[in-house]
């Protein structure tokens, strides 16, 4: 994290704190790579195993065990690197030094002076451009439970369990540059981040199980005056989260500065339940890693031909996805269906429908609403979606009944939506049954009417609900809410 | 790497340096050995003026004594070690965890 | 009971042809040892009942016509810093007492796969560092040719185990000189092989950048074997060169005629004169063989013990990190961890390897690594640039190896420095990553035996072993 440089990013007039503060935020993202094995040993990489069972001689840092570098784990982080434009260089690996019982080597493997990737940046969908400092390559921690005390924290346990399992994980580090204006661009930044490691493969970035982890980096200052201060800010565990610290975090230092007192540079704990950060440690001259080459690894020099390859080999990347689907459906890119497509994945299975001849709008809410649980590529037709999406569209079904359908098909992997409406005997009802059916439901309930009749909007449930029941949802819903309205006058 | 402006090694190592540096390996030595260490490291190091006088500027340090590069394994699963032979030879072990004090004065 | 032959190759070939049996040669070995290791104390630990099995397993392939490997039968010792499995190592430092690891070192395998039978772990200095093995938790190895005096170090122990008949090969490491110093203190040959022609997978690490696994045999043709059988590239290893195994026995008769040998004009001084004799009559030899002396120049060897007494102890501090009692071997009791770290490491590690971690700490910390370790990286370049120089001229080089013989117990054991300056010829080697041999070559003050040291560029072993073998045909003479 370079911390005083001054950043060419201004805080535009609406993002400026009360008082005339500016607010400075870098994030430094760590993201558990989705390799079988670990960054240096052959030990299952596998979330939720039995404790201190994916350990060997290297992951317990036994005496005379070396490292042997994951190629796999190389390959993912250059993903991130082109996703991230930065310069992919050769590189070598340092030794962090430092003791801490889950760090079984009393040193960390990472890199220093000269990361993999270097000088890349990320667009926001907001537009804005982080620049992002470096995505470097270096191993995961064990893991300790502290047991006893009142709090089941570290500070007054009796005593702290180890389990080696995630020791020696590959983990990609992505630095940002302070370029992050307001607590809002932070959590577009760790989102779209996040979709960006998803879409290429490099991680499932899992904030909840740790396969994504964001600290913070928050200082303010007023414009035109050196960065102040920073706190970094731990335990953040979801992107709402992220906001909520930062601006706490914000609030607490212009509260500190504005009565007089000066930021420490410090560690803070975020703590989601009283929203609020506390100190967890204060940073002093005492943090000496004794960083130095690693002897034990030699230098990596990924070279044109390996880059240039992983460069082929990306899928689109989320804002392109994004596009797509705006450019197919009309729908805003920042909208939540387009956001959940692109998720998942199901961008491409979208499309698909659309290119069977499907409605591509109707296409983009199937797939939102029932392929949750279907991964990237669902194996259901995608002409069979395209089949349902028309019947909608040409009013030959209800959306209800559309649904009922959609469901049928997912559960069974396919089917053809016209044979299933006919066995299910739902059919397109003329008006004029529909017609019928409100007269009946009016005369049925003549108070609920009565009140739909006096603008009460919400009484008219009670008209369609018995229009729906008596139609066994064969009944459109739209085409029931406009008759009412021209019977009303 | 600080310090990058003044790398000369004239100052002789105090017993506050050494106490300092015992800390940071984690060695708990006694005044005794403060003061003995002292002594000898300011003559091993005394040793290291010699080089002050080399014009080092352009000579590029070497840190790998044969020039490999790339050398990678595939991702492939090895056999793991055996939970409870491992736990067996630990110090102190609970819940097929290695159990260590309270950790305090190194939390992060 | 067959006689059993001397040499480890003569013994593989009188065990493949069934002329004595593996288990013979072991009971010989094993009645040597019972006759003089309590005065000696090569070993922390003899194996004696796993080599019986093993030796009878050998026998039993023999028997049933089944290949035997080239080390068929032949005891091998070795130092108590190769991880062997199932079987105690301590690297002679209360620390790691009642270790036993769960795999073998590379090497190990490749000593079993070829038929070796090891028949003990040799003592050392504490994690490799000293030159005396007066270093180890576990007591001092003695000089079988004197035992008033010293084996040498850090593989005293294993020296000491050929010196004193134990076994005709042994196993030891070398990061600065401790293989060839011990060699030449104990009257025989002992090798340092480019670094990554040997894996280091399963040698405790003191400094990966300079540790090397080698042999000690009394002959350099058994020397060669020996490299032959543990070189070769290892996939545990990412320092580990991609090369098979070396073809070294035949360089070993192979004569010096026409070669070049390279006299160091600008070597360090100190050496004493009996020493500076020898390498005299060593360079007459090879002459007198059909080698020419060439004159080279290594202006910045002297600079080689400080930069040295840097890196290997920046290393070590922080391979030895970790031995923090939280997983294996020693942990002293304490009321938090951090607390439990001093008191463990404190009690676990003898004098000499907290003075270096602490060294080496220091040289890395902040503030002081471009004054301190940054800069004896840039003199690692110069000194291997020098070589490299030099190398363009000959095929070789000559200097001692020692600059002095087997010294008494405690006579070096007060001042750190002295001690340092017993490696003063052989360090440079490892700063080059390149490999050295010391063979035998007269005596000394005391009688005590001297040890000429072969130098040779990256994997330049045949060249280095065609000198050696021309040294050892000629040190009977100058004997």
């Amino acid at each position: 994290m370079s911390d005083s440089t001054l950043s060419s990013v201004r805080a535009t007039e609406d993002q400026m704190l009360p008082g005339g503060w500016e607010l400075i935020v870098g994030l430094e993202v760590h993201v558990e790579l989705a390799t079988r094995t670990k960054l240096f040993s052959g030990s299952p990489n596998r979330f939720g195993d039995e404790p201190n069972t994916n350990i060997d001689p290297v992951t317990l840092a036994l005496p005379g065990a070396l490292p042997v570098l994951n190629r796999q784990a190389v390959e993912l982080a250059m993903r991130i690197g082109v996703a991230l434009n930065c310069r992919i260089q050769p590189c070598i690996f340092h030794r962090k030094n430092y003791f801490y019982p889950d760090m079984p080597k009393a040193y960390q493997i990472s890199q220093y002076d000269i990361p993999l990737n270097a000088d890349g940046h990320l667009d926001l969908p907001s537009g804005v451009r982080i620049g992002v400092e470096r995505a470097h390559l270096e191993e995961d921690t064990g893991k300790s439970t502290h047991v006893g005390g009142a709090t089941g924290r570290i500070h007054g346990s009796d005593y702290s369990l180890i389990d080696f399992n995630r020791a020696g994980v590959s983990l990609v580090e992505i630095v940002s540059r302070p370029d992050i204006r307001t607590s809002e661009q932070a959590r577009e930044y760790a989102a779209e981040l996040r979709a960006i490691v998803a879409a290429i493969g490099a991680s499932d970035a899992k904030m909840e199980e740790g396969s994504m982890r964001v600290d913070a980096n928050v200082s303010v200052h007023k414009p035109g005056t050196p960065f102040g201060t920073r706190c970094e800010i731990k335990n953040v565990n979801s992107i709402r989260a992220l906001g909520r610290a930062i601006d706490y975090e914000a609030r607490r230092q212009i509260d500190v500065i504005e009565s007089g007192g000066t930021i420490r540079q410090e560690t803070r704990h975020w703590d989601d339940a009283e929203g609020r950060t506390h100190t967890l440690r204060v940073k002093e001259d005492a943090d000496d890693y004794r960083y130095f080459p690693e002897p034990d690894l030699v230098p990596l020099d990924p070279g044109n031909d390996w880059i240039e390859a992983v460069r082929a080999s990306l899928p689109p990347l989320p804002a392109a996805r994004r596009a797509m689907l705006q450019e197919l459906t009309g729908y805003d890119p920042q909208s939540e269906a387009v956001i959940v497509a692109v998720e998942r994945g199901q961008h491409g299975y979208v499309k698909s429908i659309a290119d069977a001849g499907g409605d591509p709008v109707r296409a983009l809410i199937y797939v939102t609403q029932a392929f949750a649980d279907a991964g990237e590529n669902p194996t259901v037709p995608p002409a069979d979606i395209a089949a349902l999406t028309l019947l909608e569209r040409d009013g030959k079904l209800s959306a209800t009944q559309a649904k009922t359908i959609l469901a049928d098909i997912v559960a069974n992997g396919g089917g053809d939506a016209a044979a299933i409406a006919a066995a299910k005997g739902f059919e397109a009802m003329d008006n004029s049954a529909v017609e019928a059916m409100v007269d009946e439901a009016i005369a049925a309930d003549p108070d609920a009417w009565a009140k739909y009749c006096a603008g009460e909007e919400k009484a008219a449930g009670a008209i369609v609900g018995r229009v729906m029941k008596a139609s066994k949802g064969k009944a459109d819903g739209k085409v029931v809410s406009a008759i009412m309205q021209s019977r009303r006058g | 790497m600080a310090n990058a402006d003044n790398p000369r090694t004239e100052a002789p190592i105090s017993e506050a340096d050494v106490a300092k540096v015992a800390r940071l390996a984690r060695l708990d030595i006694d005044d005794a050995h403060v003061h003995q260490f002292t002594e000898q490291l300011a003559k091993v190091l005394a040793h290291f003026r010699d080089i002050d006088a080399l014009d080092l500027s352009a000579v590029a340090p070497m840190t790998q004594p044969y020039p490999l590069v790339n050398v990678m394994r595939e991702d492939v699963e090895l056999p793991t070690l055996d939970t409870d032979e491992v736990l067996a030879a630990a110090p102190e072990a609970e819940e097929r965890r290695f159990r260590v004090p309270p950790i305090i004065g190194l939390d992060d | 009971m067959a006689t059993v032959p001397t040499t480890a190759s003569a013994i593989a070939e009188a065990v493949a042809s069934g002329r004595v049996t593996a288990r013979e040669v072991l009971e010989q070995h094993l009645a040597a040892i019972d006759a003089r290791e309590g005065e000696i104390h090569a070993f922390n630990l003899v194996t004696a009942e796993i080599a019986r099995a093993r030796a009878d397993g050998i026998d039993a392939d023999v028997r049933a016509g089944r290949p035997v490997g080239p080390l068929a039968g032949v005891p091998v010792a070795v130092k108590d810093n190769l991880c062997t499995r199932g079987v105690e190592t301590t690297c002679s430092s209360q620390i790691l007492r009642g270790w036993k690891p769960p795999y073998d070192a590379t090497v190990i395998t490749r000593l079993h796969g070829a038929g070796a039978v090891i028949v003990g772990k040799t003592n050392l200095d504490e994690f490799a560092m000293g030159s005396s093995t007066e270093n180890s938790a576990f007591g001092a190895t003695r000089n079988p040719l004197d035992t008033s005096r010293v084996p040498g170090g850090s593989s005293g122990g294993s020296a000491a185990a050929v010196a004193a008949g134990f076994s005709p090969v042994s196993l030891g490491s070398d990061t600065g000189g401790s293989i060839r110093q011990p060699a030449a203190m104990c009257g025989i040959v002992g090798v340092k092989p480019t670094y990554g022609t040997v894996s280091r997978f399963g040698l405790v690490a003191y400094a990966s950048s300079l540790d090397q696994i080698g042999p000690f045999a009394v002959t350099v043709d058994d020397a060669a074997l020996l490299t032959e059988v543990i070189s070769g590239r290892d996939a545990n290893d990412s320092t580990s060169i991609p090369a098979p195994p070396m073809s070294l026995r035949a360089s070993v008769g192979a004569g010096v005629a026409g070669m070049r040998i390279g006299r160091v004009t600008d070597l360090p001084g100190g050496a004493e004169p009996e020493v500076e004799a020898a390498l005299e009559a060593a360079f007459a030899s090879l002459r007198a063989a059909g080698a020419e002396i060439v004159d080279v120049r290594l202006p910045s060897l002297s600079y080689a013990l400080t930069a040295y007494y840097l890196i290997a102890p920046a290393e070590a501090s922080s391979n030895l990190a970790r031995f923090d009692g939280v997983r294996d071997g020693l942990r002293v009791g304490a009321a938090d961890t951090n607390a439990m770290y001093g008191a463990t490491r404190a009690a676990g590690f003898g004098d000499e390897v907290q003075r270096r971690i602490m060294l080496g700490t220091y040289a890395l910390s902040a503030g002081y690594y471009d004054a301190y370790y940054g800069k004896a990286l840039k003199v690692r370049r110069l000194i291997a640039d020098d070589f490299a120089r030099a190398y363009s001229e000959v095929d070789a080089i000559l200097t001692p190896t020692s600059p002095v013989v087997a010294f008494r117990f405690g006579e070096k054991a007060d001042d750190p420095m002295s001690m340092y300056l017993c490696d003063i010829y052989t360090i440079p080697t490892n700063l080059a990553g390149h490999p050295a041999m010391s063979v035998p070559f007269g005596t000394g003050a005391h009688g005590m035996p001297v040890g000429i040291q072969v130098l040779a560029p990256a994997l330049g072993e045949q060249a280095m072993f065609r000198v050696g073998g021309a040294l050892e045909a000629s040190a009977g003479g100058a004997a």
